[in-house]
């Protein structure tokens, strides 16, 4: 379902549905994804990892590995810190790119488990494994430090010696906290004063993973004149050029990074794992090497999204209205500074409208993978605290949950907590078509046992959406098609909707822009796909390029005319002569005519973007528990989101629906089990449970179109804000049907069973939970 | 240590056409058909068995190729993705899976299109509950499922009509 703000401008491709342009490719298994290139002569790597999380290297011998048959390279960490003592003096960048390269593989010290400690290239993957048994590495354990708690504590371990924290007192050394931000706003003190309920709460939440399918994959080769080309899966090609560049020490310019298909991302497939290592090992090879991660390493080594702990305290006043709110978010970094609490900080408390705010923010290092984006990073952690608080606030006030959401929504003009204006957003509509919802006004339903119960809860979430760089090609062809070459990687369709926006200004059909995904030697600067940027940002460069191909094209019709070019319009892909209704020549009809009026044609669209317009996704859950087994199932979710404008509406569902799995994933099940020593326990999908199509409903969406004023179409961002709400959705929707508020994720079987036998997991008491209110108005 | 693994020979049938490749006796189907016939479009992921993205049938039955050994599958008879478009010419539920958005990231497609072919071709008319629950062991990360499944029923009534 679709609800439009307003009538809009009749599209004749925005909005319509039409086939991808790699589908063929992909439903018949000719789509190149990185793992599957093959080159002559190309030697397979292995990567040695570390089995502790926390371990000083007193040894380390790889000849024996190195003499193995079949064994053309080996390399280990002092292979990139001779690279990084090259690097002395550049300031604070120094630091990080200092952690880059020991992330990529350890110096004197392992900081998490899985850490590469040394790499091998032989013939085949068989001979690289067995040569990484020959490697011999002596270690230290040192101890460990795996929660924030343990890590802010007076005397913790230190995870990183050198580690040089921003705390609000100036820099801190010997600590573990990389960094401490504080956004206040109004006097919180007065605000609580004035409330007539206030509610604070603790929550907890543990390290969850993208779970993407591809794994991680690099392959390189050097050519003679020294170049180096890396096909990788990548969330941007010209990030990946840059660091390789960067931890190479060398110039940009002779690194051509091809990126290949990509088989998801969500953020993880930002940061940089294997590509500098197959540069590496290339080079001593003299041969192409791939390397490609088994499903173990690419839990316990790439980058999954944080857990923590986060305190929100919300009060209210009798009628409804917030007067105070309070966080503090303490997110696990991993072992290298990172996490994503800024965002988490800067979007707690965005859906609201609050008079009084205090938001802390601590990036914790711990001894686990350093952390990397996922989808909405931070966000979703954080709505879990807020939107569960703001949920008993409602009810203990007895004011109808979104009816209350609404009360205290952010509006355009509202300052948000951390000091930014609020631009056009649609908070507003999105709530008001919630309460709308065919599922908000259908009945939940009597449960299907006598042993099962059964629970509504709803959540808002807000994530900022990105801008940046992006660059478009187009050529147009003299059978009247257009040639696309654009930068941005694919993940979930962006050709198509990207190609879209340029056949709508082209007033040919979409089938007609034919698009490739660029690599960095051939299209301009195109930064990540993330940040539910691209169909906004690479979107309008192939807007500008279409336009200037329109206006080029407009030249070539008034050179057949022999009239000015003042004198021509354009409309629906027709150009024609203002005053002499005989003269009209389709998009298609001047292109023939290419030869004859100049040569080719073509043009570039160039955007550095800002103003992409933050996106609201309301959800709603229905859940049945039963109570003998603790299992929670999903009965029916909706989506309501402010989309902008909605190019390919089935696309932009899919990834409303997509989210939306990846969060009840992420409130039902998934976790990073860990044992005291930092090991992970369920390093496998048989043991790390993601949905499957039997955990998930037919996910019901609502796109709500408030357009963008920064963007010729409307477009804002709708891949990251769908994941943020569900896991507070689901609390609360736990909440309707036990009484009982769930405050750690996963809210698995065995947690939810504590919950309803009185106790925890831990075997503590439940957290009070209840005054007693009476349940909402709504039913 | 440095000892050659035994080499196989494994001669099998892969989408119609005779193959045959000498490999390492701990080669893997999936192993197998990517690097030594060049059949890339099966995808390992999880190397365990459990997420479908290996999928592919083998004398009939549904196999998860990453752990099933290559020299197992001397004699055998195997379907690919590649094999599903014959002669030019898309299986319905390929054609249904570009026409319903039936996936985002593609990686796991091959996989869940082998496994909705077997489906159909043991049961042309299942019911939607019948399709859910036969594609639960085919994970996807990026849909949430529903235009995945939206695909297969759709593609069900495209052959009835």
């Amino acid at each position: 379902m679709t609800i439009t703000e307003k009538p809009q401008q009749q599209y004749k491709v925005i909005g319509t549905r039409p086939i991808r342009h790699d589908g063929l490719e992909k439903v018949t298994g000719r789509a190149v994804y990185g793992a599957d290139v093959k080159f002559p002569g190309l030697l397979w790597g292995a990567v040695l990892r570390s089995p502790h999380a926390h371990a000083r290297i007193k040894k380390l011998d790889v000849s024996k590995a190195a003499k193995m048959p079949g064994v053309f390279a080996v390399m280990t960490g002092a292979d990139l810190v001779d690279l990084e003592s090259k690097l002395v003096d550049m300031g604070e960048e120094i630091d990080n790119l200092a952690y880059t390269t020991k992330k990529l593989m350890a110096d004197d010290k392992v900081v998490y488990k899985g850490h590469p400690v040394a790499a091998v290239a032989a013939v085949d993957l068989n001979t690289a494994q067995e040569a990484l048994k020959l490697i011999a590495v002596a270690y230290e354990p040192l101890p460990v430090v795996l929660t924030v708690e343990e890590a802010m504590a007076p005397g913790a371990p230190l995870v990183l010696d050198d580690l040089v924290g921003e705390h609000l007192t100036g820099e801190a050394r010997n600590t573990n906290i990389a960094k401490h931000t504080r956004y206040e706003f109004g006097d919180t003190a007065k605000g609580f004063a004035r409330a007539a309920v206030t509610v604070e709460r603790t929550f907890k939440l543990t390290m969850v993973h993208q779970g993407y399918i591809e794994p991680q994959n690099a392959t390189a080769q050097w050519n003679q004149d020294g170049k180096l080309t890396v096909w990788t899966s990548t969330q941007g090609a010209f990030n990946v050029r840059d660091a390789v560049a960067s931890i190479l020490k060398m110039p940009e310019s002779n690194i051509r990074v091809i990126p290949l298909e990509i088989g998801g991302g969500f953020g993880g497939k930002i940061p940089i794992y294997l590509e500098p290592v197959a540069a590496v090992l290339a080079r001593k090879a003299g041969r192409p090497v791939k390397l490609v991660m088994d499903r173990k390493s690419v839990f316990e080594a790439t980058g999954p999204t944080p857990g923590g702990t986060i305190r929100v305290k919300v009060g209210a006043d009798s009628a409804g209205n917030i007067t105070a709110a309070e966080a503090d978010l303490r997110y696990e970094a991993g072992a290298y500074p990172g996490s994503p609490v800024g965002a988490g900080a800067q979007c707690i408390f965005a859906p609201y409208r609050l008079p009084n705010s205090r938001i802390d923010a601590y990036d914790v290092v711990v001894n686990k993978p350093k952390t990397a984006a996922y989808r909405a990073p931070g966000a979703t952690q954080a709505a879990f605290a807020m939107e569960s608080v703001v949920d008993e606030v409602a009810e203990r006030l007895g004011i109808d949950p979104l009816e209350f959401r609404l009360r205290n929504a952010s509006r355009e003009g509202d300052r948000r907590a951390d000091g930014p204006i609020f631009p056009r957003i649609g908070n507003v509509q999105v709530l008001q078509a919630a309460k709308r919802s065919a599922q908000w006004n259908a009945p939940l339903g009597a449960p299907s046992a006598p042993h099962k119960k059964r629970g509504r809860g709803v959540a808002n979430g807000f994530w900022f959406n990105g801008g940046m760089k992006s660059s478009c090609n187009l050529a147009v062809n003299k059978d009247g098609t257009v040639a696309m070459v654009e930068g941005s990687v694919d993940i979930g369709g962006t050709r198509a909707s990207i190609a879209m926006q340029a056949a709508e200004v082209l007033g040919i059909p979409a089938e007609d822009v034919h698009p490739t995904v660029g690599d960095t030697d051939t299209v301009g600067q195109t930064d990540v796909t993330g940040g539910s940027r691209t169909t906004f940002a690479t979107g309008y460069a192939a807007y500008l390029a279409a336009t200037n191909v329109v206006k080029q094209m407009m030249g070539r019709a008034a050179k057949l005319w022999e009239i000015d070019e003042s004198g021509i319009e354009f409309k629906d892909g027709t150009f024609f002569s203002k005053s002499d209704p005989e003269l009209r020549l389709t998009f298609k009809q001047v292109a023939e005519k290419l030869d004859e009026t100049g040569g080719p044609l073509s043009a570039t669209g160039t955007v550095n973007m800002r103003g992409a317009g933050g996106a609201f996704s309301t959800q709603i859950a229905d859940v049945e528990v039963d109570t003998e087994t603790g299992k929670v199932d999903v009965l029916r979710w909706t989506v309501v989101q402010d989309v902008g404008k909605a190019i390919h509406p089935a696309y932009v569902e899919g990834q409303m629906q997509g989210g939306a799995a990846q969060g009840i994933g992420w409130a039902l099940n998934e976790e990073y089990f860990w044992d005291d020593k930092g090991n992970m326990h369920n390093s496998s999908f048989l043991d790390y449970r993601m949905p499957t199509a039997l955990d998930l409903p037919k996910i019901e969406t609502v796109l709500v179109e408030v357009p963008n004023p920064n963007h010729p179409y409307g477009v804002r961002g709708v891949g990251e804000a769908p994941i943020v709400a569900p896991v507070a959705a689901i609390a609360n929707a736990l909440r309707d049907a036990l009484g009982t508020r769930f405050t750690e994720t996963p809210m698995k079987p065995s947690r939810v069973l504590a919950a309803i036998k009185g106790g925890t997991l831990d075997g503590a008491a439940t957290a009070a939970s209840s005054n007693g209110a009476s349940r909402r108005g709504r039913r | 240590m440095t000892t050659e693994p035994r080499s196989v020979n494994v001669r099998l049938t892969v989408n119609g056409t005779p193959r045959e490749a000498a490999v390492p006796v701990y080669r893997t189907l999936v192993d197998l058909l990517r690097y030594d016939l060049g059949l890339t479009g099966t995808k390992e992921a999880c190397g365990v068995g459990v997420c479908g993205a290996c999928t592919v049938v083998v004398n009939g039955n549904l196999t998860a190729s990453c752990i099933t050994l290559a020299f197992k599958a001397d004699g055998a008879t195997v379907e690919t993705v590649e094999g599903m478009a014959r002669d030019g010419e898309l299986h319905p539920l390929q054609a249904s899976f570009i026409e319903h958005g039936g996936f985002q990231c593609g990686a796991c497609t091959p996989g869940q299109l082998v496994a909705a072919k077997a489906l159909l071709d043991s049961n042309p008319e299942p019911t939607e509950d019948e399709v859910r629950r036969w594609m639960s062991g085919n994970l996807c990360r990026c849909t949430g499922y529903a235009q995945i499944l939206d695909a297969i029923v759709k593609a069900t009534a495209a052959r009835e009509a």
